[in-house]
């Protein structure tokens, strides 16, 4: 900050206090709600909405598509408001010069921050077009509708959108209380076909990486193996003769190649990596990662206590340890990145979920004002949390650095994306409960031993190339996730009605390896451990598992979800090999029941789906598809995590190295039926289904296998191993390499 | 300068021989529909059809097509731009979550519909084994397939399912 900033800063600092504390005192006075969603942050309708001379309207949200339908649903909300028709309305999605800051994508809460903001924006925006309308008509505001992008007075006279949004400024902040449209034709809740899905399945231009712009240029990042490694001295002069290569750029310990032809990046790429590797720093523990975990110095952090009387003597007490491996997010696109160096300016195209903060992260790590980074998001394929979008927009930047004027085009190798993506961090979760003669819960207790579970980029140390670079910038500390959201106790804390109950979390934070957040964060284990929990319980009260999770609920909506899965999937009649879970997601999001069955082959150990049921409220439904989509989604991508994956290590480095060392589910494992079913709730706040489902079908998963025979397996994953090492005559501890 | 025809044009293109055709289709042809996913024939993003086989198109050096003729996503299409019948079918379900590994699996599925527009469903299941999609859109992926072999003239049968 400059002198001159610093004097104005404070001079203008007193004049903000008085205003806050004004405004404060007014809203006190009139006991004016809060501005909903990212409305809070982002009052001003022109941020949100605009409407053309012309009529158009555009939509600006600073969310961004991932594949989840975010643009269609915001879509619908916007033309449901303002009373036109979906195909009238257009989207601009995160770009740090057009956008809101809306953070970042994540945590299953656009349709709740996004939605609620643009809900709220578009029905501002029509009350207001609707009141210049009538001033215009000479009559009163409730003479006038609004409807197909015009106003119409009773006597036939009609005014369009454009004409009167030049009578009124949307440059005003929203109005808290602004009633929602009534009547009329309905677009929230239609299933509406995706914008982004012609392109996508036609060949057109529908991802980041089928950017092609003017004389662009491309790049490779140089690396070792893995996460925690570094290559060995390379022969950089012969690399900078190869044809083709333009630069090859170095800075500390950052590598990359920037040529005039991809196929010629990879090969300069190939020739530096056979000059071999080794590894950074302390080796990796040489026992399974979880148990390294699990033993590392940890921090307790309170999570919940809800006070009862102790456990009568009487009560029968269960304890069991529950665990998973680490994870990857496993995008089938490797990260890339699309970056211009202009007049000492940047701009970057990602596929980053946080734009924004990517932005400060750059600018910081690349020496430029703020004003001088621009990210703009493009979608990449899948990422499922914090993968390496990040990290390769970091990357291209300094790539396109040394060749100004020039746009550079950087693309991990997919060896690149499963050595260095940020993990889903392992877990351990220790359970402990008492049931009480009556079969009730009368004790509870629940701990959780986890890395963190988020070091998405906010500075240049938490970046790749930040610490590659020199001088190296440092890696901020991990923190635990505040509550109520949480990131290793992400539903930790049970929805279920128990006295004497309890939950801590062991913040390890150390990281051996590089954690990061994976979709749905510690709520799919925890969910796997408290719903496999609530089976062992229900088993020894000789207690119907969905009865028994209904004798300990109380909130309407879960039962309802509970109840419907249940009936929908048959659970009262149901055979051998069925499993039910539920959780409400973060314990304030969408409320998902998962029913299923199994069949396991005693030979192979392969576990077969002939079905799998949910139900799920996730609030006023904007898109029923859509959210069965994501739905669907999500309990295929948890079957996956929770019966086949684990990411090995060895002593030196990450061994998951691509898809053969790191198998996910392929079509011949899918359930055989997967059916959803959607509970609307109208006027009621959006809920996110994206990670809703994750949980439940992990747990559900475990509950049916162990309803077919008669064992309970607690270490993900489910694999045919594990299940045929639980099935043999003399039972010994299963063995894996790593995990 | 190396000779290729895709989607039924012949084009001339300068690269290095080894250049893998995928790397040629998207940077010197400009299509979209083959992705890169792993360069290693594990996920089958890149899938296109040669002679009307599905390959991986990572794998193949650009110098070792010849004569042989290249099928691409946007070759399914009708001359005048209609897409193809997969195409859509899958708009139709919907069936898309990120959408990257779909071009991949509309180009296998085309192989099989080509041959056997009856397939089983199980048939359906172990054909489409090599493309790998993370979203879990498994599901819509078979129901889009089923609904290709239709709008063809024949179906999927639900003989054989998924008992072990």
């Amino acid at each position: 900050m400059s002198r001159l900033g610093r004097r104005a800063l404070l001079a203008n600092g007193a004049l903000v206090v008085a205003f806050a504390l004004s405004r404060g005192a007014l809203a006190q006075d009139t006991d004016q709600p809060e501005l909903p969603g990212g409305l809070a942050k982002s009052p001003l309708l022109d941020s949100w909405i605009s409407v053309g001379a012309d009529g158009q309207i555009t939509v600006f949200t600073g969310k961004v598509e991932l594949g989840q339908g975010l643009k269609t649903a915001l879509i619908q909300i916007a033309a449901h408001e303002l009373a036109v028709a979906p195909s009238e309305v257009d989207i601009v999605t995160a770009d740090t010069a057009r956008t809101p800051d809306e953070g970042v994508t994540a945590g299953s809460q656009s349709l709740q921050d996004s939605g609620t903001a643009i809900l709220n924006a578009a029905a501002n925006v029509r009350v207001l077009l609707a009141e210049t309308a009538a001033w215009r008509f000479a009559l009163a505001v409730d003479q006038i509708e609004m409807r197909d992008g015009a106003a119409y007075a009773p006597d036939g006279r009609t005014i369009g959108y454009g004409e009167l949004v030049s009578g009124a400024s949307l440059h005003v902040a929203a109005k808290p209380d602004v009633p929602r449209r009534e009547g009329g034709a309905r677009v929230i809740g239609e299933d509406l076909a995706r914008i982004d899905i012609p392109a996508k399945v036609s060949g057109g231009e529908a991802f980041l990486q089928d950017m092609r712009l003017p004389g662009m240029l491309h790049a490779r990042v140089v690396r070792g193996p893995s996460d925690g490694t570094r290559l060995k001295q390379a022969n950089i002069e012969a690399v900078a003769t190869m044809p083709g290569v333009l630069q090859v750029i170095r800075n500390g310990r950052f590598t990359a190649i920037v040529a005039d032809d991809e196929w010629r990046a990879v090969k300069a790429l190939y020739r530096l990596q056979a000059a071999g590797w080794e590894r950074i720093g302390e080796p990796l523990p040489a026992k399974r990662m979880r148990e390294a975990i699990r033993g590392l110095p940890a921090q307790p952090v309170p999570i919940f206590h809800y006070p009862g009387p102790p456990a009568p003597p009487e009560a029968h007490t269960l304890t069991a340890r529950y665990s998973r491996p680490c994870l990857m997010h496993g995008s089938i696109g490797p990260s890339c990145a699309v970056a211009l160096w202009e007049d000492d300016s940047v701009t970057v195209w990602t596929h980053s979920q946080g734009v924004h903060p990517l932005r400060t992260a750059l600018a910081e790590l690349l020496g430029l004002a703020l004003e001088r980074v621009r990210c703009v998001h493009v979608e990449g394929a899948g990422c499922y949390g914090h993968n390496g979008a990040d990290d390769v927009a970091a990357d291209a930047a300094l790539a396109a650095r040394a060749v100004p004027g020039q746009p550079v085009r950087l693309q991990w190798m997919r060896e690149q994306e499963h050595g260095w993506e940020p993990l889903g961090s392992t877990m351990t979760v220790e359970m402990s409960g008492s049931l009480g003669l009556d079969g009730r819960i009368v004790a509870w207790q629940h701990e959780v031993w986890s890395n963190t579970h988020s070091t998405r980029p906010t500075t240049a140390g938490g970046l790749l190339a930040g610490a590659e670079v020199e001088p190296p910038f440092v890696p901020p500390r991990p923190l635990p996730i505040r509550l109520p959201e949480g990131g290793a106790a992400r539903n930790s804390t049970p929805i279920y009605d128990l006295p004497n109950a309890r939950g801590t979390l062991h913040f390890v934070e150390e990281m051996p390896v590089r954690v990061s957040a994976l979709r749905s964060l510690g709520a799919q284990m925890n969910v796997f451990a408290i719903e496999s929990f609530m089976d062992e319980l229900a088993q020894a009260a000789a207690i119907d598992p969905v009865a028994f999770r209904l004798a300990h609920l109380r909130d309407e909506r879960a039962r309802e979800v509970v109840q419907i899965a249940a009936e929908r999937f048959g659970w009262s009649a149901r055979g051998r090999g069925t499993g039910f879970a539920f959780a409400r997601y973060k314990n304030l999001a969408s409320y998902c029941a998962v029913a299923m069955d199994v069949r396991i082959d005693r030979e192979t150990g392969e576990i077969h789906m002939p079905r799998v049921v949910a139900a799920v409220d996730c609030g006023e439904a904007v898109s029923p598809d859509g959210i069965r989509n994501q739905i669907e989604g999500g309990i295929v991508q948890s079957l996956s995590w929770t019966m086949r994956e684990s990411v090995t290590f060895d002593t030196t480095h990450r061994t998951s190295f691509d898809w053969s060392a790191y198998p996910i589910l392929r079509f011949p494992a899918m359930p055989g039926r997967v059916e959803v079913h959607v509970i609307d709730r109208p006027k009621q706040p959006f809920l996110g289904p994206g990670e809703a489902a994750q949980g439940p079908a992990a747990a559900a998963l475990a509950n049916a296998v162990a309803h077919a025979l008669g064992i309970r397996l607690r270490d993900m994953p489910l694999s045919p191993e594990r299940i045929r090492a639980a099935l043999r005559p003399t039972p010994a501890a299963p063995r894996q390499a790593a995990g | 300068m190396i000779a290729l025809t895709v989607n039924g044009e012949t084009h001339q293109v300068d690269v290095d021989p080894d250049t893998p055709l995928l790397y040629v289709l998207r940077n010197e042809l400009a299509l979209n529909g083959a992705k890169f996913g792993c360069g290693l024939g594990q996920c089958g993003a890149c899938t296109v059809l040669l002679d009307g086989k599905p390959v991986y198109s990572c794998l193949v050096p650009v110098a070792a097509l010849r004569t042989r003729k290249v099928r691409t996503l946007e070759g399914l299409a009708s001359p005048d731009g209609t897409p193809g019948v997969l195409s859509i079918a899958f708009e139709a379900e919907q069936a898309a979550q990120c959408g990257y590994c779909i071009a991949g699996m509309i180009v296998r599925a085309q192989a099989l519909l080509e041959r056997n527009t009856r397939p089983t469903a199980d048939e359906v299941r172990a054909h489409l084994a090599p493309n790998l999609c993370r979203c879990g859109t498994h599901m819509r992926i078979l129901r889009a397939v089923h609904r290709a072999a239709e709008m063809m003239g024949g179906g999927v049968r639900a003989v054989a399912e998924r008992e072990p």
